[in-house]
């Protein structure tokens, strides 16, 4: 038992640092700054106390109720590092909308915290622990800004969406507990041969709660609203980290409790796939606020990402675990983009608003055209290797209409993304926006540019690490 | 070779321009992003030139080849060029000095961003020519869209976002398939490499579907009819050098890729669908011909000549013959270099009267003396005239047609006829005649650098129209080894069936 703390030394780690932080915020007048700050180094000191933790091989730990492997500490590492960088850009804006509160990166932590637990999950209680954790912050941050309406609306109709998928994928736990008579995952796969039926019936209830959760189509109605009323710096976190927790837990359960009924899940990840794919790149097009846009765009991301758990190969985990990286990236420098628009402390988000953008702003203009194409899946930038992966995931396993449907999706999704670029590149100026943006805000811009730049001079840089995840 | 000298030419203009960007701005008097562009890119021509005095041409296999790993594993970084490519390769460093040249007058705003886009552009195109891997090629291939849609984009004429949008998303939707193909390619076969492909050859039950698959993207950048229509729009929106780079490259990159990629790997399919090849170039020749007579706007009507030749090289392709196979390359370099020097020709006059259609014109022989005779010899290169380069293609091509198939040859001789009626017809109604339009009047002729840039696409159109022996001999051996390849494993094919 008590090797088995060594294991779980981040999570204990990110623990005490959120309520010593809890505790200074409270009794610290104006503490916010130094909460702030604090935060940032706390989430800097993880990823060193992650990386301690061998993963090398499977270890199960707590009777055997948590799992330590390559995949979750890679997981465990992207959520650490993307929160940091989410953190870097929001400051600024933050302070600008006057919500520069103590709480904001407390309660990020502590969605974190439950999504490490989420993806190291081996049980179904542990899991839902976890889940609950980080939805319960995410509630407080979607209304984060209080005072605006839309904000108070998209927490509330996050809250309630978001309690009722809960309820669904309780209830498919129980009917699997029920069925199988183990909450674990391992013994879960051993117990149910009796009763497929039943088990199946509970996984579908899981599958749709995991999938409101990354917002896949037909589950997806949230997130538009959601996106748009929250504040810029809660979307960009919206966007990407549960999505990657999500994802996590999804491959979890295919690859564990749900491993012997491929040939059920199989057609419902498929249609999942299709659907959002589809789905995302037609709305889209109609869309004039840049975050409801992003919300749409990463509707369709999560297309594919599923279409590459759709090809129940170790080649399609890797790859989807590659898309969420790249991904993650994408979305970064994106909402950096979108965090930059500011004129006179207000800020704007609409697309009419980036008209003729790059006769003012030449390099955050470069930067969008980057990130749109990149998005868009046009080589040789990174977007491209993470849809390629995906693809050659699934032609592997001649799954043709699902491929040929998700690359005539990204076309008529490109049209949406060259819309943007046209209003930046080809359209008449308007007035320029404010450049004093803060250091984090830049640095983050920066980083992200260049690395979905440059990424195909040296596609191995990423690759070599995803491809050590080997659960089949 | 220690010097990785395909490297060099695919990086150059990309560093070229990141020096640029990075040390110019655009309001720059001097005039140094241009300078530093040109000298990248004349830097590059000679480099090419200097490899085509390097290469072996007797020697059938591919030539400075470099192999490096890039995803371990799964793809390699690997380029080299034979006869084939490196004609495209010398045509692409060729034609972009003068691209560079031509944009003193052309385009007025944001100079250094188009210059930044051309010079990538053409590290993109020369890596189309030299890939020998197909993710590789494919990244090349889809990479020149984004350039180009930008100068499509930003510099174009009224119509400029239809016509970008309309050029981005018809060439991305045909080229996914082949995406899909590519990598099916790798799982069947388990290598992109195209070299290894072409020797262990290709499942034939696997080639219709994947000929097909590539067809519907080279079909669409060739253009083939009926996916043409992106191109007549493309083409008269964009800037001078735009529809330059657009007519003269990056339409051979598709009749490449047909030669490269359909034929060489695909030899049973092409054979399966060589009938619906003949069927879609004789209706490119004679239907976009006989629209191009229609034509009012003058680089509307030259984009439509472009589709009609276009039309002459996938039918000499597809002959699978020697001459039919030269006689294409011949065409699209010798295409590459007219309509280039045409659309530039288009260019010069529209800079100075802001029109291109062809009634406000007419007898302007009077007032620019020079234009008209520059005019007239890339006329009757462009229908063809013996002397030109344009009559070397289009004879190697119909000789071929003859070998294969006499009604197919006989139908596309009347496209040589339609294409001297549009040509002469087009000449005739600018150049000749009264002068009706008083503007016209005032007139200059051609400046020292527009004499400059068609004088130095004329030397070539008439040297290798009166001496293509240097082009063909370096086609020769490849195209007959790429020949003696697809007899060879229809032959394997045919044997099995039996």
């Amino acid at each position: 038992m008590i090797t088995d703390i060594y294991y779980v030394i981040p999570e204990i780690f990110l623990s005490l640092s959120l309520m010593f932080l809890l505790l200074l915020g409270v009794f610290k007048k104006d503490g916010s700054k130094i909460v702030y700050n604090l935060s940032l180094v706390s989430l800097i000191i993880t990823v060193p106390l992650i990386l301690n933790v061998p993963s090398d091989s499977e270890t199960l730990i707590f009777n055997d109720s948590y799992k330590i492997d390559y995949l979750s500490n890679f997981i465990k590492i992207l959520i650490v590092v993307s929160t940091l960088f989410v953190l870097l850009t929001s400051s600024q804006y933050l302070k600008l909308i006057k919500i520069f509160n103590m709480e904001y990166p407390i309660l990020i932590l502590s969605s974190i915290l439950g999504m490490m637990v989420m993806v190291s999950s081996n049980d179904l209680i542990v899991f839902y622990i976890g889940l609950e954790l980080q939805s319960l912050a995410l509630y407080v941050l979607a209304s984060f800004n209080r005072d605006n309406i839309l904000s108070s609306e998209s927490g509330l109709k996050y809250f309630v969406l978001s309690a009722l998928s809960s309820g669904l994928l309780l209830y498919g736990c129980s009917l699997v507990y029920g069925f199988s008579s183990s909450t674990n995952f391992s013994q879960i796969s051993f117990n149910y041969e009796q009763s497929i039926e039943g088990v199946t019936f509970g996984m579908v209830f899981i599958l749709v709660g995991l999938a409101f959760k990354i917002s896949a189509v037909p589950f997806h109605m949230w997130a538009p609203d959601v996106y748009q009323g929250s504040p810029t710096s809660v979307t960009l976190f919206f966007a990407i980290l549960p999505k990657i927790a999500a994802l996590t837990v999804f491959i979890r359960f295919l690859y564990s409790p749900f491993v012997n009924l491929v040939d059920q899940w199989q057609s419902i990840i498929i249609f999942l796939s299709i659907a959002s794919m589809l789905f995302g790149a037609i709305a889209a097009i109609g869309q004039k606020n840049l975050k409801r846009l992003a919300a749409y765009s990463s509707i369709s991301h999560m297309g594919y990402v599923l279409a590459g758990l759709s090809a129940g190969t170790n080649q399609g985990i890797q790859s989807s675990v590659l898309y969420i990286s790249i991904y993650l990236v994408m979305n970064l420098a994106l909402f950096s983009c979108i965090l930059m628009l500011k004129k006179d402390n207000k800020y704007y988000e609409n697309i009419d608003d980036l008209s003729g953008l790059s006769k003012n702003h030449p390099l955050l203009s470069f930067s969008l055209l980057v990130v749109l194409f990149s998005l868009a899946g046009i080589p040789p930038l990174a977007g491209f290797f993470a849809k390629f992966y995906v693809f050659a995931a699934v032609i592997e396993q001649s799954m043709f209409f699902l491929a040929i449907v998700g690359l005539m999706s990204t076309v008529v999704a490109a049209f949406y993304y060259l819309r943007i670029i046209k209003v930046i590149y080809f359209d008449k100026e308007i007035d320029k926006f404010d450049t004093d943006h803060n250091l984090g805000l830049k640095i983050s811009l920066t980083i992200t540019t260049i690395l979905i730049l440059i990424y195909f001079i040296y596609p191995n840089s990423l690759i070599d690490f995803v491809s050590k995840i080997n659960l089949v | 070779m220690d010097i990785p000298i395909l490297s060099l030419l695919i990086c150059l203009p990309a560093i070229g321009a990141l020096f640029i960007l990075f040390t110019t701005s655009n309001s720059n008097k001097y005039n140094s992003h241009k300078y530093i562009s040109i000298f990248i890119s004349v830097v590059n021509f000679f480099l090419s030139i200097y490899l085509w005095y390097q290469f072996d041409k007797s020697n059938p296999t591919f030539q400075f080849v470099e192999n490096r790993n890039w995803i371990y594993g799964f793809i390699n970084y690997k380029v080299g060029i034979d006869g084939i490519s490196i004609l495209f390769i010398i045509l692409t460093t060729f034609i972009t000095p003068l691209c560079i040249l031509s944009v003193n007058s052309t385009i007025k705003k944001r100079l250094k961003d188009f210059l930044i886009a051309i010079l990538i552009m053409e590290s993109l195109m020369i890596g189309v020519f030299c890939s020998l891997d197909l993710v590789i090629f494919y990244l090349f291939f889809e990479g020149g869209l984004i350039p180009m849609f930008l100068i499509i984009g930003i510099w174009g004429g009224e119509r400029r976002v239809y016509s970008a949008f309309k050029f981005f998303l018809y060439t991305l939707l045909g080229s996914v398939l082949m995406l899909v193909a590519i990598i099916y390619i790798y799982w069947i076969t388990g290598t992109t490499d195209v070299e290894k492909l072409y020797q262990i050859g290709i499942d034939a039950k696997y080639q219709k579907i994947l000929w097909l698959a590539f067809f519907s993207s080279f079909a669409v950048k060739t253009p083939m009819w009926p996916v043409h229509t992106w191109l007549p729009d493309a083409h008269v929106e964009a800037p001078t050098a735009g529809s330059v780079l657009l007519a003269a490259i990056l339409l051979k990159m598709a009749g490449y890729g047909f030669i490269r990629f359909s034929i060489g790997l695909f030899p049973i399919g092409s054979e399966y669908f060589v009938t619906l090849v003949y069927i879609l170039s004789l209706i490119a020749i004679i239907y976009t011909s006989l629209v191009a007579l229609m034509q009012e706007d003058m680089k509307k009507l030259i984009a439509y000549s472009s589709v009609a030749h276009m039309g002459f090289v996938t039918l000499g392709i597809f002959t699978m013959t020697q001459q039919g196979i030269e006689g294409s390359i011949f065409q699209m370099i010798s295409h590459g270099i007219i309509s280039a020097a045409l659309f530039l020709c288009v260019g010069v006059i529209y800079e100075r009267m802001h029109t291109r259609q062809i009634k406000n014109y007419g007898g302007i022989v009077t007032v620019m003396p020079k234009y008209s005779i520059v005019l007239m010899i890339f006329t009757l290169g462009a229908l063809g005239l013996p002397g030109t380069t344009g009559f070397v293609g289009e004879f190697l091509i119909l000789i071929g047609a003859f070998k294969d198939n006499f009604l197919v040859a006989v139908i596309a001789s009347f496209g040589v006829i339609l294409g001297a009626a549009y040509m002469l017809w087009l000449y005739k109604r600018v150049v000749f005649g009264e002068i009706i339009n008083k503007d016209l009047r005032n007139m200059l002729d051609l400046n020292k650098s527009e004499l400059i840039i068609l004088s130095s696409l004329a030397i070539p159109s008439l040297y290798f129209g009166f001496y293509p022996e240097p082009l063909i001999s370096t086609v020769e051996i490849s195209v007959t080894n790429l020949i003696n390849n697809y007899n060879s494993s229809l032959d394997i094919y045919l044997a099995n069936k039996k």
